[in-house]
């Protein structure tokens, strides 16, 4: 134990705050900057790779599915996606504009989910409440389709589970109208909102270099520039027969991509509606006898980024390797550059910006050099909150306002 | 009954653990906050230490790394006070059951350190914010 | 940069390949033995500007197999380079985090779950197995009992 210590360690512990060892983000402060960070990643490991080997290719959707809760459409579809390109299968125009709806879907439950946190952890609690709010019917409409709120298990290896029938779609386009209304509302509030500018703009930079080095992926990357965007790059599903756009913002600071994910749910509002008018007629899957000895890359762009699968096969029913990568895994180590150099009232949202899972971010905490405690969680986010207080105090601009709350 | 149980079940402070989850149990916890569900109409409150917790909502199937971390929590929790396993993982590990790095699932570890525990079962995947009010609801009502 | 173009520039490492098989258009494998996927791998990140993607450590029996996935986002194709390391006594490989950071945390992963020697690794410690997990006990390899 080092004596005089005078660069503490911000530690994350995941369950605070009498803990004595430091464990996930570790963070290490000069005074209240931070200048180093560290992760442990240990908890969350389930050993999903493994326990893939010892399913049926038509079993492992339904696990992959759960390899993280908001991503929980894009797995399994890159997954069959990679078994697909090894047996040369290629689903029912259908099934590919099925799969389109559900991603875009989960891609706007999951962009309304991040906002509300943001706005937690910067103090905007009504943007909290809200956004958790218009999530709702979103969850609705999915369980509608597939039966659940998430994890799906629409996607099978050759096509769809399940159909959206017609009776659905009326109350797609319903829900759409008021999803986007609302969510046009909210950008316009962030965009001309001076606190939020203030207390965003410049927070948590991603250079475009550091972006690169750290193969960044999703808003994370588009926010500092980098358009690459998987439906766009690699299409897959029915997205080469849309018209839409990637979306990027060019200042990779936490304010750019809370606009990039905001712009987007508004892009995939216009995907959905696209993809619901011209959906095929016809089977939503084709039969799959067996998959062939061979190898396949399948990936899907996720809420929070590219998500990649390699599956390999001998010719038997088991995948013999299968390889998940999600993008919080190149997205997470980024925040170290992102992180550096900010005052410790913006790690939270420096953290959030990158969009991980919601208990990663709990898992925050400074410790002093003799892994005391000095700020959990709790206290990080009371010391984001108040940041945002003062500058409100300095500014003197009134409450954000949003209607029908 | 005893005035501390009684106290327990007029307001129910929980503390959230997540032992190795894909965060869909955790954010439908999260949800129970929000105006549709808004719990806190019922008095559960979502605390920031196990010292002030009434009852543990855990997620996860309890990694190898999780485990002694869970134990330690349960340790602090101020009792009495309810495990609720939130979800198929926390319940029986779900579809993760023999993978090499899960010891869980919940019970099986919370009984390590105290065998006569309390332990309610929300299964589901996730379970409903629905499911999990009545859960809570109805743990509480046989206390 | 284009398919075309990319094809072309390729063959510059041709001489430190066994072989390059294309499953399809956009998905290349590029075959080499361990010694030389440092510099393939280096060629394609910083000559051609790919995108780092992941890499995966295959257990196959008689070798190990570590595949480095590149992206070229400009026509959507992966470049995989597929490394043999045949001494399975001493498995071990050149890191690439030196150049690529975003390869820190894989190579660490591969480290954990093989056994794989990640050599001049800048920062090799444990990453996703638990503190408690028993030294030298490899969970994806064939002969790891469950």
């Amino acid at each position: 134990m080092k004596k005089g210590v005078n660069k503490p360690i911000l530690a994350v512990g995941p369950f605070h705050p009498l803990q004595e060892e430091m464990e996930y983000f570790q963070l290490t402060v000069d005074g209240e900057i931070v200048t180093d960070i560290d992760v442990r990643i240990s908890y969350n490991h389930r050993g999903i790779e493994g326990l893939s080997e010892t399913l049926q290719f038509d079993q492992v959707p339904f696990l992959v599915s759960r390899v993280c809760g908001i991503c929980s459409a894009s797995h399994p579809l890159a997954y069959v996606q990679a078994v697909e390109e090894i047996g040369g299968i290629n689903p029912p125009e259908r099934a590919l504009y099925v799969r389109s709806i559900i991603n875009e879907l989960e891609r706007i439950h999951s962009h309304l989910l991040w906002v509300g946190l943001a706005g937690h952890f910067i103090g905007y609690d009504t943007v909290f409440m809200w956004a958790w709010k218009y999530r709702e019917p979103v969850l609705d409409l999915l369980e509608e389709i597939t039966g659940n709120r998430n994890n799906y298990g629409n996607v099978k290896v050759g096509g769809c589970r399940e159909d959206v029938s017609d009776d659905a779609i009326p109350r797609i386009h319903k829900d759409l109208n008021e999803i986007e209304k609302k969510t046009e509302m909210l950008t316009k509030a962030v965009l001309d909102d001076p606190i939020i500018h203030a207390r965003l703009k410049g927070v948590g930079v991603l250079t475009k270099e550091s972006s690169v080095e750290y193969a960044v992926a999703g808003p994370t990357a588009r926010g500092s520039g980098i358009a690459i965007d998987v439906r766009h790059d690699d299409p897959y599903a029915a997205y080469a027969d849309l018209d839409w756009q990637v979306i990027t913002q060019t200042e990779g600071d936490v304010f750019a991509k809370a606009v990039v994910r905001l712009l987007e749910v508004l892009e995939s509002v216009k995907m959905i509606r696209q993809a619901v008018k011209k959906l095929p007629k016809g089977p939503i899957a084709v039969e799959v006898k067996e998959i062939p000895p061979g190898e396949g890359c399948g990936r899907a762009e996720a809420p929070r980024g590219e998500t990649f699968h390699y599956v390999r096969s001998d010719g038997g029913n088991r995948p013999i390797r299968h390889k998940v990568r999600a993008p919080s895994y190149v997205n997470v180590p980024s925040f170290r550059a992102s992180c550096i150099g900010q005052h410790i009232a913006d790690v939270t949202i420096t953290l959030a910006a990158v969009d991980p899972c919601y208990s990663c971010t709990e898992r925050l905490a400074v410790v002093d050099g003799r892994k005391n405690i000095v700020h959990d969680y709790e206290g990080l986010l009371k010391l984001s909150r108040e940041k945002t207080a003062q500058i409100k105090k300095e500014i003197g601009a009134p409450e954000l306002k949003l209607e029908d709350f | 009954m005893s005035w501390k149980i009684w106290s327990l079940k007029k307001s129910v402070w929980v503390f959230h653990v997540n032992t190795g989850a894909c965060n869909n149990c955790d954010i439908e916890i999260v949800n129970l906050l929000t105006p549709r569900y808004d719990v806190e109409r019922l008095g559960i409150k979502l605390v920031g230490s196990p010292r002030h917790a009434d009852a543990l909502l855990v997620t996860g199937v309890v990694t190898a790394q999780a485990a002694p971390r869970l134990r330690e929590v349960y340790r602090q929790t101020s009792k009495p006070c309810v495990v609720f396993a939130m979800g198929a993982c926390a319940c029986h590990t779900g579809i993760f059951n023999g993978g090499y790095h899960v010891v869980g699932p919940v019970d099986k570890i919370i009984r390590e350190v105290d065998p006569n525990a309390i332990i309610a079962y929300v299964p589901g995947c996730p379970p409903k914010p629905e499911a999990m009010i009545s859960g809570v609801v109805k743990a509480l009502s046989v206390l | 940069m284009n398919q075309e173009e990319l094809n072309n520039r390729l063959s510059e490492i041709r001489d430190k390949l066994i072989n390059i098989e294309q499953t399809m258009d956009s998905r290349i494998f590029l075959l080499c033995e361990a010694e030389n996927s440092f510099a393939v791998s280096r060629f394609l990140f910083k000559d051609l500007s790919l995108r780092f993607v992941i890499a995966t450590g295959i257990d196959s029996e008689d070798c190990f197999e570590i595949l480095y996935h590149f992206s070229n986002d400009e026509t959507g194709c992966v470049v995989t380079v597929k490394a043999f390391i045949r001494d399975r006594e001493n498995p071990s490989i050149e890191s690439i985090t030196p150049f690529i950071p975003a390869a820190e945390w894989i190579e660490r992963e591969i480290h954990d779950i093989l056994g794989i020697e990640i050599k001049n690794h800048p920062n090799m410690r444990r990453l996703i197995l638990a503190d408690d997990w028993p030294e030298g006990v490899y969970p994806l390899r064939k002969d790891f009992k469950r």
